[in-house]
C-alpha cells in the first residue's frame, strides 16, 4: 500500500497576501520620486540624464533577458526599480555609458544569469552600484554642488563624506567632522543657521548642549553628492512609509543603524584624535549612500533572510562592515559593499534560521 | 581503439575544450588575461609543455611504475616548463619579468597534468603531441579571446596598440583578475546553451528519423 498524502483545506478565513511582486515594486519606486526631484531641484539636467540612462538600460535589459527566455516581465516593476536605483545612486553629470552599462550588468548577469527573478543571490541594483565603483573610481568620486547653493550649475566639489575621509590620513588631530569641514570652506547654507539657530535657542538650550552648523544642509540634502541619496529628510520619511505599509521589514535598517551606530560612537572619534567614545553618528549616518542603501536596498526581500532573528543578524553584520569599510577602504563608501557581502551569505544565515526552527520543533514534541 | 588525428584536433579545440568542458586551466585564465601579449607567451608556453609532456611521458609509459607515475609525471612536465622559463628569461626578460612566477606556475596548470593522466598514458606519443598542441591550443583561443576583450576595454589597447580615441574611458574592473570571472563565466554560459541547444536538436533529429526507437 501506499501512503496517501492528502492537503487539508480548512476552514475561512484564509491568510490572504495583498502585496504582489509587482506591487511592491512600483511602491517603493513611489516613494523614491520624492528623493529624486529633490536630486532635479539640485542639478537639473545632470540628475535627469543618468537616471533616464539607467531606467532605459534596465528595462532594456530585461527585454533582451526576456526574449532569450521567451517570458515577457517588465510588468514586475523590478527591472525599473533597479534601474532606478542604480541611476539614483549616480553621482550627477556622470558620463552615460556608466549608468547605462551598470544597468545593464545588474540586470543581464546579475539578475538574468541566474534565472532571473527570485533567483539572483545578490541585489541587482547594488551589484550595479559596486560594479561601476570598483569600474570607474575616477567618475563615480567627482561630485557637483548644488546648483541653489552655488548660483551656477555644475560647480564641482568634494561630498562631505569624502572629503573627512581623505583628511583621515593626512591631518588627524582637530575637532571633528564639521569643524573639519567648516574649516576648509565649506559653507553652510542660511536655511542651516537659521534652523540651528532656532533648534538651540528654543529646544536644546534647555538641555544644555547645542548643536554646531552644518548637520541641518547635511540632513535636508544641501550638499554634494549622488542624485538620489543627498536629502536624508525625504529619505527617511519615504522609510516610514516603506515600513507602515509592510514592503519592508523594520529590522534591516534597524539593527545595520545599531551596530553601525555603536561602532562609530566607540571608534569614530580616533581619526579625529579624539579618542574612544567620541564618534559622531549623526555626520556618518546622514552622509553618503547609508540611509539610500539601508532602506531602499539591503531590504530586497529576494536577498535579505526570512525570519526576524536572521534580518537581524543581517543587519548587524552589515553595519559593522560598513564601518569597518568606511573606516579602513581607500574609498569613502562602504554601505554597498558591506551590503552585496551580506547578501552572499544570505543561504548561510538561511541554514541557521532553519537549524533553529528544526530544534524549536523538536523541543515541542518532546 | 586508436581516435584518428582529426579527432583529436578537433576535441582540443572544441568537443572536449580544456576550459569549457574539462574546466582545467582557469587559474590561469584569471591571471595572465589582462594583456594580449602576456597572453600569447603564456598560451605558446602551455602548448609547448604539453605537447612534449604528453609525448615524452607517453613514449616512457611502459617503463612508469604505477605508483610512482605522478611523480615522473611532475617531474617530466616541470624539465619543459623550466625550459620554457629559461628561453623567456635569455630572450625576452622584460616578459619574463612581467609574467613573474606565472612561467614557472605552468607547472600547476591543471591542462599538464590532465592531458598526461587522461590521454598520454594511454595513447601513442605521436597522437600525445598532438593532442597536447590541440588542447593548449584549445585553452588559447579561448584566454585569447578573454585577452582581446580585457586589454580592449581595460586598456583601450590592442598588443599595445592605442586603438580607443580619447573619448574613451577605460574600465577599471578588466585590469582586475575578477573580470576574468565575469568573461569566463560569460564564456562558459554561451559554448554550454550552444552545446544543449545542438544537443536538443540532434536528439530531435533522431527522433525524427526512427520514432519507436527513440520512444523506448
Amino acid at each position: 500500500m501506499s501512503r496517501v498524502t492528502k492537503t487539508l483545506v480548512g476552514a475561512a478565513p484564509h491568510i490572504h497576501a495583498k502585496q504582489s511582486t509587482a506591487s511592491l515594486a512600483w511602491g517603493s519606486s513611489l516613494l523614491l520620486v520624492p528623493a529624486f526631484l529633490w536630486g532635479l531641484y539640485c542639478f537639473k539636467l545632470a540628475a535627469v540624464l543618468p537616471v533616464v540612462a539607467a531606467i532605459s538600460a534596465a528595462i532594456l535589459g530585461e527585454l533582451l533577458i526576456g526574449l532569450a527566455r521567451k517570458a515577457f516581465t517588465l510588468g514586475d516593476g523590478t527591472a525599473f526599480l533597479t534601474g532606478l536605483l542604480v541611476g539614483l545612486s549616480m553621482p550627477p553629470g556622470v558620463p552615460l555609458q556608466v549608468p547605462i552599462l551598470s544597468a545593464l550588468f545588474a540586470i543581464c548577469l546579475i539578475k538574468g544569469a541566474f534565472g532571473g527573478l527570485g533567483a539572483n543571490w545578490m541585489n541587482p541594483a547594488l551589484a550595479g552600484v559596486v560594479f561601476a565603483l570598483l569600474n570607474w573610481p575616477a567618475e563615480m568620486g567627482t561630485w557637483k554642488w548644488p546648483s541653489h547653493l552655488t548660483g551656477v550649475v555644475g560647480v564641482s566639489g568634494a561630498s562631505p563624506l569624502g572629503f573627512v575621509h581623505s583628511k583621515f590620513a593626512t591631518e588627524a588631530g582637530g575637532g571633528d567632522a564639521l569643524s573639519l569641514l567648516g574649516a576648509s570652506g565649506f559653507s553652510f547654507s542660511g536655511l542651516d543657521r537659521s534652523i540651528t539657530a532656532f533648534l538651540n535657542n528654543d529646544l536644546l538650550g534647555h538641555l544644555g548642549v547645542s548643536l554646531p552648523s552644518g548637520y541641518m544642509d547635511i540632513l535636508i540634502g544641501n550638499k554634494a553628492g549622488a542624485i538620489g541619496e543627498l536629502s536624508g529628510l525625504l529619505l527617511l520619511a519615504a522609510s516610514i512609509v516603506l515600513i507602515a505599509r509592510r514592503i519592508i521589514r523594520w529590522e534591516i535598517p534597524a539593527s545595520i543603524f545599531a551596530s553601525f551606530a555603536v561602532l562609530v560612537w566607540i571608534f569614530g572619534g580616533i581619526p579625529f584624535g579624539n579618542g574612544y567614545f567620541s564618534g559622531d553618528i549623526l555626520f556618518e549616518v546622514l552622509s553618503g549612500s547609508f540611509i539610500l542603501v539601508s532602506f531602499f536596498m539591503a531590504t530586497d526581500p529576494v536577498t535579505s533572510p526570512s525570519t526576524p532573528g536572521g534580518r537581524i543578524l543581517y543587519g548587524l553584520a552589515i553595519g559593522g562592515l560598513t564601518f569597518i569599510i568606511r573606516r579602513f577602504g581607500s574609498g569613502a563608501e562602504g554601505v554597498a559593499f558591506a551590503v552585496v557581502i551580506m547578501n552572499c551569505f544570505v543561504p548561510a544565515i538561511g541554514k541557521l534560521e532553519l537549524a533553529g526552527r528544526i530544534n524549536r520543533t523538536e523541543t515541542l514534541h518532546e | 581503439m586508436k581516435p584518428s588525428n582529426a579527432k583529436i584536433i578537433k576535441d582540443g579545440l572544441w568537443t572536449n575544450n580544456p576550459i569549457f568542458v574539462q574546466v582545467l586551466g582557469i587559474c590561469s585564465t584569471l591571471a595572465v588575461t589582462n594583456n594580449v601579449r602576456n597572453t600569447l607567451i603564456m598560451i605558446a608556453g602551455v602548448t609547448f609543455a604539453t605537447a612534449f609532456g604528453s609525448f615524452t611521458l607517453s613514449g616512457i609509459k611502459g617503463l612508469l611504475p604505477r605508483k610512482v607515475r605522478m611523480i615522473i609525471q611532475v617531474l617530466v612536465l616541470s624539465f619543459y616548463v623550466i625550459l620554457v622559463d629559461i628561453v623567456l628569461r635569455a630572450y625576452a626578460p622584460a616578459i619574463s619579468k612581467q609574467l613573474g612566477p606565472y612561467v614557472g606556475l605552468i607547472i600547476t596548470n591543471c591542462i599538464l597534468m590532465g592531458r598526461a593522466e587522461a590521454f598520454a598514458a594511454a595513447n601513442p606519443p605521436w597522437a600525445s603531441f598532438i593532442d597536447g598542441i590541440a588542447n593548449g591550443l584549445g585553452y588559447g583561443v579561448v584566454l585569447l579571446a578573454i585577452a582581446v576583450v580585457r586589454e580592449f576595454l581595460g586598456f583601450g589597447t590592442l598588443l599595445g596598440f592605442r586603438l580607443a580615441g580619447d573619448w574613451f574611458t577605460p574600465w577599471t574592473i578588466m585590469i582586475m583578475a575578477p573580470s576574468a570571472f565575469f568573461l569566463v563565466a560569460m564564456a562558459l554560459w554561451g559554448s554550454n546553451s550552444y552545446n544543449a541547444r545542438a544537443e536538443a536538436r540532434r536528439k530531435a533529429a533522431v527522433a525524427k528519423a526512427a520514432p519507436d526507437r527513440a520512444a523506448k
